[in-house]
C-alpha cells in the first residue's frame, strides 16, 4: 500500500538511520508530499538555523499518490531551508526518481547533518546505505548519475543529484535527475552540497497494492483522456512549455534586458520550431520525452547542432531558458539557448535564477554600476551571447569577483555591489522573477508578490487568467469545493476578485504537490483539467483513504499556513522588500513600453495591491501583517504547532 | 473462434519512455503497482534519449517452447499468443535464459515466470498508449506499414543521392 510507505532520518554526521510509519491521521492532515515536508521541516529545524549549516533539515519525498495506478504522479518534493532566500527552500521535479523512491519503500527523506567527506545515498527495498562517493564528487549532473548506475552495477537505479554548482555552494544550484528534471528554485543543491551529500540513488521492487485496483485501473483511463484531451497539453506534447512563449510576448508578458521592455523582437528566433530546423541535422524528426506514467510528454529532446557543444544531447529548453538565455539578457540566438540550458543542466544550477542574475549584471554594466575591473575584463553587454555563456560557467565554479558574487544570488550579490544595484533586481523574498512581466497582469502580480518561496509561478498563479474566460465559467471553477460569492472579472488587466484566484489556485497547486501530481493535470493552464472534485475517488481507488473535495481544500489550506508559519518564524514580515510580500519599485514606477493596447504604460497600481494583499490575507486567516491569526491556528488543527507528530 | 493474426506492433520512435505501459501491466495483471511485475519493459538510453519498449513476440517457432523441459509452454492460435501452463510450469527458467528478447521475466516476488498474455486480445498497454508506441495490428498491416516507411527513406535518400550528384 502507498499507506506504508514510511519516513527515514539520516543523519549525516553521526551516520545514525532510524525510520517511522506515517500515521494515518498524519496523512489525513498532511496527505503527504510538499505538504508533509513543510510539516516535517517547521518540525525538525528551529528558528534561526543556517541553512548551510548541519541543523537545516534537507526533506525529499514523493507524493501519497507516487506510482501508484494514478496519472502523472512522477513528481518529486525537496524542503529545507533555503540558502538563497533564508526563507522557505522548496522545490519540485518530474522524472523517474520519486517512483523508484516509493518502489524501495519511502515517501519522505529528512535528511540532517553534514558527512566529513562526501558520500551518497543508496536506498534499496528499505535498506539505506550511506556511500563513499569521493569518485564521483566534481562531476556532472549526468556523469554522477551514469556513475553511480556503474558502480552498483545497476542501470535501473534512479538518482537525484547535485553537480559542481551544488559542491561549490553556489546559493541557486538545484538538484536534478535524468537529463534535465530539476528541483530548480530555492537552491536546494546548495543545501545537498553544504551536507557533502553528492546524491541519493533508489532503487525498488517493493509492491504498491492498489486499494481497489479494477476501479483505479479504469478511474486512471479516464482522468488520462480528460488532460489528453485538453488542446493546452496536446500542444505542450508537441512543442513543450515553450508553447505559450509567442503568445506571452506578443501581448507584452516578457520582460527583456532584465526589465526594461516587456516584450521582444526577436521572439520568433527562439521558437521551438527555429529550435526543430537548426537540430534537424543532429536529432533528426521532432521527439518528445514524458516523465513516469505521463501521456503529457512536455520535455523536448535535442542535439546541439553546432560549436564546441556540437552533439550533445539535452531536453528542453523549457520557456523558463527561452527567457533566461533568450529574453532577459537580450541574445538573440536559439544556440545561445540550447547551450545555456545544456550548461546548467550539467552543472546542476537553476536556469532561471542564472538568466535573471546575469541579466541583472548586464543591465549594471549598462548603467556603469559594474564596470570591467568587476567583470575581470568582460563586456558584460546586453546581447553578448558569448559574454552569456561564460558567465554561467564562473557563477558554477565562482570564478573572479562577479563570478563569487553573483553564486550567492542577487541580495547578498546586492549588498556586495552596492550603489543602488539592489533597485534593479527583479525579486521577491531573495528569489528572481521568472521572465514574465506582471505589471499588466495584476492576478499574476499578487501571485508572485505572495508565493511562499519568492517570486514564483507555480505557487499561485491563476494562469487562466489570461484566457478572458466567460465570468460565469470562472465562477464555476473558483467557487468550489468552498462556496465563493465575491467579485471575478474576466479581465486580465483588473484588480478585482483576483486575490480569491490566488488563493484558491495556492491551494490547488499544494493539493497536487502533496498528492505528487504534475500541476499539468490540474487547472494550471488548462480550465478542464482535474481539480478537487476529480482527486478524492482518485486517493480511494488507489490508496483506500476517504476524503471529500471539501477534506482535500482544508489539508491544503493547512499546509500553505505551515509554509507561513515557517517563513513568519524566519522573518518574514509583509512590507519588507528582501523578505515580505511584496514587489521591486519598478513593478510600480515603470510602465510597459511595448505590448498590447491595454498592456502599453500599465504598471501596478501601489493602492491597489495592497488591498489585494489585504484580501488574500483574509481569505488565509492572517492579520495585517501576515501573520496566522490565533483562531486560525485553532480551526486548522496547529494552534501546538510544532506537535511533533513525525 | 478463428486464429488471430494480430500482433503487438512496437513503434519505438514514438516512444516518449514514460513507462505507463509497465505501470497498467502490472496493476492490470496483478493489482499492484511494481515495475516487476510488469510483462513489458521500457529499455532506455537515457543519454540520447532513445527508449525501446521490449516485450514477448509471440514467436512461431519459439525459444521457450522448444527449450521448456515439461512442455508447459504452448502456442494459443487463437489468441496468437505463447502461454504458459502455471499447472505444469517447475519454475526452471530455461524459457528465461533462451528467449532472444529477454520478454520471459521471472518474478522475484511470486517465484514464478511472467509474459505477455496480450490482454486475452485486448493488450491494455496499447489501450493506455496516447503516443502509439504500441499498436495491436494484423501483421500484414504491420509489414506493409514498414515497407511504407522504408520506401520513403529510400525516396528521401534518393532525392539527397541526386543532389550531392548534382553539386
Amino acid at each position: 500500500m502507498a499507506l506504508d510507505r514510511k519516513i527515514a532520518y539520516i543523519n549525516l554526521t553521526t551516520g545514525e538511520i532510524k525510520t517511522s510509519s506515517i500515521p494515518l491521521e498524519v496523512r489525513k492532515k498532511f496527505i503527504g508530499g510538499r505538504g508533509l515536508d513543510a510539516y516535517l521541516l517547521f518540525n525538525h529545524t528551529k528558528k534561526g538555523c543556517d541553512p548551510l549549516g548541519p541543523d537545516n533539515a534537507l526533506i525529499i519525498s514523493g507524493g501519497l499518490l507516487t506510482a501508484t495506478c494514478a496519472s502523472a504522479t512522477a513528481r518529486s518534493h525537496f524542503m529545507a531551508k533555503s540558502p538563497l532566500t533564508g526563507l522557505l527552500g522548496s522545490a519540485n521535479m518530474g522524472g523517474f526518481f520519486a517512483p523508484e523512491l516509493a518502489w524501495a519503500g519511502f515517501h519522505h527523506l529528512v535528511i540532517k547533518g553534514k558527512a566529513k567527506k562526501p558520500v551518497y545515498l543508496y536506498i534499496n527495498n528499505g535498506e539505506i546505505e550511506i556511500r563513499d562517493a569521493e569518485n564521483i564528487w566534481g562531476k556532472t549532473t549526468t556523469e554522477t548519475q551514469w556513475a553511480i548506475r556503474d558502480e552498483l552495477n545497476d542501470q535501473e537505479v534512479k538518482s537525484c543529484v547535485i553537480g559542481p554548482a551544488g559542491e561549490n555552494l553556489v546559493r541557486f544550484a538545484n538538484i536534478m535527475t535524468g537529463i534535465k528534471n530539476a528541483a530548480g528554485r530555492t537552491g536546494m543543491g546548495c543545501v545537498m552540497g553544504s551536507k557533502n551529500l553528492k546524491a541519493v540513488a533508489a532503487r525498488g521492487t517493493m509492491d504498491i497494492n492498489i486499494a481497489h485496483p479494477v476501479e483505479a485501473f479504469e478511474y486512471n483511463k479516464r482522468f488520462i483522456d480528460q488532460i489528453t484531451s485538453a488542446k493546452v497539453n496536446q500542444t505542450q506534447g508537441t512543442l513543450g512549455t515553450p508553447f505559450i512563449w509567442g503568445a506571452t510576448n506578443s501581448w507584452g508578458g516578457v520582460r527583456t534586458r532584465n526589465f526594461q521592455y516587456n516584450q521582444c523582437e526577436y521572439a520568433d528566433d527562439i521558437e521551438p520550431e527555429r529550435i526543430d530546423e537548426i537540430c534537424e541535422e543532429t536529432m533528426g524528426p521532432y521527439h518528445m520525452s514524458g516523465c513516469f506514467a505521463c501521456q503529457v510528454h512536455c520535455r523536448a529532446q535535442y542535439k546541439i547542432p553546432s560549436g564546441p557543444f556540437a552533439g550533445k544531447y539535452d531536453e528542453g529548453p523549457e520557456y523558463t531558458s527561452q527567457g533566461a538565455f533568450g529574453g532577459e539578457p537580450d541574445c538573440k540566438s536559439a544556440e545561445t539557448v540550447l547551450v545555456g540550458n545544456h550548461l546548467v543542466d550539467q552543472f546542476g544550477m537553476d536556469n532561471l535564477e542564472t538568466g535573471s542574475i546575469i541579466s541583472w549584471a548586464m543591465e549594471l554594466f549598462e548603467l556603469g554600476i559594474l564596470t570591467r575591473k568587476d567583470t575581470d575584463g568582460l563586456d558584460l553587454s546586453f546581447g553578448n551571447d558569448e559574454a552569456l555563456l561564460e558567465m554561467v560557467e564562473r557563477i558554477c565554479y565562482r570564478k573572479g569577483f562577479l563570478g563569487d558574487t553573483l553564486a550567492d544570488g542577487g541580495i547578498q550579490a546586492s549588498e556586495k555591489i552596492g550603489k543602488k544595484s539592489f533597485d534593479y533586481l527583479i525579486q521577491v523574498k531573495g528569489m528572481n522573477n521568472l521572465h514574465s512581466d506582471e505589471r499588466a497582469t495584476p492576478a499574476l502580480a499578487l501571485n508572485i508578490a505572495t508565493a511562499s518561496r519568492g517570486s514564483d509561478h507555480l505557487r499561485s498563479r491563476p494562469a487562466i487568467d489570461l484566457y478572458h474566460l466567460p465570468e460565469k465559467v470562472l465562477r464555476k471553477i473558483y467557487s468550489n469545493p468552498i462556496p465563493y460569492d465575491g467579485p471575478l472579472s474576466s479581465e486580465h488587466t483588473e484588480y478585482i476578485g483576483k486575490s480569491w484566484q490566488v488563493f484558491w489556485q495556492e491551494n490547488c497547486y499544494m493539493a497536487v504537490d502533496c498528492l505528487g501530481i504534475c500541476k499539468y493535470h490540474t487547472m494550471f493552464l488548462g480550465a478542464t483539467l482535474p481539480n478537487f472534485e476529480d482527486w478524492p475517488k482518485v486517493i480511494y481507488y488507489n490508496t483506500g483513504i476517504e476524503m471529500t473535495p471539501e477534506e482535500i481544500w482544508d489539508v491544503a489550506v493547512r499546509c500553505n499556513t505551515i509554509e507561513r508559519l515557517f517563513n513568519i518564524r524566519e522573518g518574514l514580515t509583509r512590507n519588507d522588500l528582501k523578505k515580505g510580500d511584496t514587489l521591486n519599485h519598478r513593478y510600480f514606477d515603470e510602465p510597459c513600453r511595448r505590448g498590447a493596447p491595454d498592456v502599453i504604460g500599465k504598471t501596478i497600481d501601489r493602492e491597489k495591491f495592497e488591498i489585494m494583499i489585504d484580501e488574500f490575507y483574509k481569505y488565509k486567516g492572517l492579520d495585517k501583517n501576515g501573520v496566522p491569526k490565533p483562531e486560525t491556528l485553532k480551526k486548522q488543527g496547529l494552534k501546538n504547532e510544532p506537535s511533533h507528530m513525525v | 473462434m478463428e486464429p488471430t493474426n494480430k500482433v503487438l506492433m512496437i513503434n519505438y520512435e514514438k516512444c516518449t519512455g514514460c513507462r505507463l505501459c509497465e505501470l497498467v501491466c502490472a496493476v492490470k495483471h496483478d493489482g499492484k503497482s511494481n515495475p516487476v511485475r510488469s510483462r513489458i519493459k521500457v529499455m532506455k538510453w537515457e543519454h540520447e534519449g532513445l527508449y525501446i519498449p521490449m516485450s514477448c513476440q509471440q514467436c512461431q517457432d519459439a525459444p521457450c517452447i522448444n527449450g521448456c523441459p515439461v512442455n508447459a509452454i504452448s502456442r494459443n492460435e487463437e489468441l496468437g499468443r505463447v502461454e504458459v501452463n502455471y499447472e505444469i510450469c517447475i519454475g526452471c527458467r530455461t524459457c528465461v535464459s533462451v528467449c532472444p528478447f529477454g520478454a520471459m521475466n521471472f518474478n522475484h516476488i511470486d517465484r514464478k515466470v511472467i509474459k505477455c498474455d496480450l490482454c486475452d486480445g485486448d493488450p491494455q498497454c496499447v489501450r493506455f498508449c496516447e503516443v502509439k508506441a504500441l499498436e495491436y495490428v494484423d501483421s500484414t498491416d504491420v509489414s506493409i506499414v514498414k515497407k511504407q516507411e522504408a520506401a520513403l527513406r529510400l525516396s528521401v535518400a534518393g532525392k539527397k543521392a541526386t543532389a550531392l550528384q548534382a553539386e
